[in-house]
């Protein structure tokens, strides 16, 4: 099985069905280094070695996890998460919902922007386990490639990005911000899109991009 | 980030017992709290925070904001910094605590971050981020690499020689002028703390920053009603227009006629140990006329215990402007 196959499948649990990638991206996050006699239990030596062949039984939660019950673009998952995954990494690590992207992981960039309850978040700092009760929408739940979202058509129309890592946050800011108490000018967008950092500095186009989906309102 | 144990409490007395377990309510305590998680989840990441357990309290019924009977205001522990930012009664009444929440972070953060989650935010002085690095706050007894080191974001009241770290936070400077009331539920029931008496300065012990004790739940802030016609403002200077902590702030509470000022509150940000209350300026101006040069004795008397380090000496005379000008704008308001 390549790992592009066995990303595609929905895991019952991350720390459960250990893939070479999502065991790397657990033990990165959780912080090896410094916990490795507390994470120890969470990563079988087999699956280390063998990558994704020595799959550990998923009933048997390890030590030290929590089952976790997140709705995410209105399908239900259950899955056993580590207490320290946030929802960005389990969003992308447990779930495969990558759209969603890490930038800073210090909730300073606004990459990782969801909206948790209908209200933007950074994702990055919001712990999974405590996210039990919420209603969460990614990018994925926001448009498909045939019908798009009427802020992702603006942001193609008007070119709202370079390289595009920062967009999925842009664009989860920006439908959120569209319905919050701001002004009506480019001043009022750039203040209230300011949690979202652009390393290419494409800001004129996203602000271009949100005014139009503002003024078709 | 180290493991943890997450835990839901269903009641505020199971919250309490819970964190009543605590080697300490301050920096290192092994039980904490969690709200919005915006400022805890990112220094547990950079290992400053290393709580054993954690307690959900997002579940608890302290999310309200609602008018006191006697016409000021209750502020719910858990109301988010977004919504009390639009409160029409904040924006009528408390306009500088709007203001002050609306200049703080981003909108991502205000719509995470609790009302009391910012009443017991961290410091950001990269030496107390870094564990390579000594901080009597982080870890007693290591020294203090802000002394001489880079400090340019660094306080100049309130500091020791063991501590100069800036408390970061604009919510508190507003809630500072506003006189507010800190209530908290603890092991041994209820108390009303003034904010005043909340804070603590560093001295020889920077790791307590505040009263708190193992068990203590701020449950709610209360905000007294100001006398009628009473104006206020909140002003931050930055090195960049948003996103940015405060270089310098001035949250200002005034009531005045043509020649005379018959209520005055003055508070600072980004230059002080904790959320810095000025009677000195305040009893410069009681019963003055609201002029700019009184406005300049004031800021001069606010500033006199001022002590810089080696790359923010540029504060005091900024502070002063940003409170001259902060008392100008307040007094003009309609």
């Amino acid at each position: 099985m390549t790992i592009d196959e066995e990303t595609k499948r929905e895991p019952a649990s991350s720390l459960g069905k250990l893939s070479r990638r999502s065991f790397l991206s657990h033990v990165g996050a959780a912080g090896m280094a410094t916990a490795a006699a507390v994470v120890a239990p969470l990563a079988p030596s087999e699956a280390t070695a063998e990558g994704q062949k020595s799959p550990v039984d998923a009933l048997q939660a390890p030590p030290g996890t929590m089952p976790v019950t997140l709705r995410v673009n209105g399908e239900t998952h259950t899955v056993q998460i580590d207490p320290r995954a946030t929802l960005l990494d389990t969003l992308r690590e447990t779930l495969h919902l990558t759209g969603t992207k890490k930038g800073c992981d210090h909730g300073q960039c606004g990459a990782c922007t969801v909206h948790l309850n209908g209200r933007r978040v950074n994702s990055c700092l919001a712990l999974a386990g405590m996210q039990q009760n919420a209603e969460i929408t990614t990018i994925e739940g926001l448009g498909t490639p045939d019908h798009l979202h009427p802020m992702q058509e603006a942001f193609v129309e008007h070119d709202g990005y370079q390289c595009g890592y920062c967009t999925s946050g842009q664009i989860m800011s920006a439908t959120a911000m569209v319905k919050e108490f701001w002004g009506k000018t480019d001043a009022d967008v750039k203040e209230a899109m300011s949690g979202n950092i652009c390393r290419c500095g494409a800001y004129p186009n996203i602000v271009a991009a949100v005014q139009a989906v503002r003024r078709m309102a | 980030m180290e493991l943890f144990v997450l835990v839901t409490p269903r009641t505020v007395p199971d919250a309490i017992k819970s964190q009543a377990r605590s080697n300490t309510a301050q920096n290192g305590a092994d039980v904490r709290f969690i709200a919005g998680g915006t400022n805890l989840v990112d220094y547990m990441r950079l290992n400053v925070e290393r709580p054993k357990q954690l307690i959900d309290i997002n579940g608890l019924p302290l999310d309200k904001i609602e008018a006191t009977e006697g016409a000021g205001l209750k502020i719910g522990a858990l109301a988010r910094n977004a919504d009390v930012a639009q409160n029409p009664i904040v924006k009528e009444q408390y306009a500088v605590l709007s203001q002050a929440l609306l200049a703080g972070a981003s909108p991502q953060l205000r719509n995470m971050a609790t009302t009391a989650g910012n009443l017991l935010q961290k410091t950001r002085c990269v030496y107390y981020r870094d564990t390579a690095a000594g901080c009597n706050k982080r870890e007693p007894g290591s020294g203090c690499s802000a002394i001489g080191g880079y400090n340019r974001m660094l306080a100049i009241l309130g500091t020791s020689e063991h501590c100069i770290a800036t408390n970061p936070s604009d919510q508190n400077v507003a809630l500072m002028a506003l006189d507010a009331v800190v209530h908290i539920e603890g092991v041994n029931g209820q108390r009303a703390v003034p904010i005043a008496e909340f804070y603590v300065v560093p001295g020889s012990t920077p790791q307590r920053e505040t009263i708190l004790e193992p068990g203590d739940l701020i449950t709610h802030v209360t905000l007294a009603k100001l006398p009628a016609g009473t104006k206020s403002t909140y002003l931050k200077l930055r090195d960049r227009s948003s996103y940015e902590f405060a270089l310098a702030s001035a949250a200002i509470v005034i009531k005045h006629a043509a020649n005379r000022i018959d209520f005055i509150r003055v508070a600072m940000g980004g230059v002080g140990t904790k959320p810095w209350r000025s009677l000195e300026a305040e009893k410069a101006l009681a019963g003055k006329a609201p002029t700019a040069e009184n406005f300049h004795a004031a800021a001069e008397a606010a500033l006199r215990g001022a002590k810089s380090q080696s790359q923010n000496g540029f504060k005091i005379e900024l502070a002063k402007r940003c409170l001259v000008h902060a008392m100008i704008q307040a007094s003009q308001t309609a």
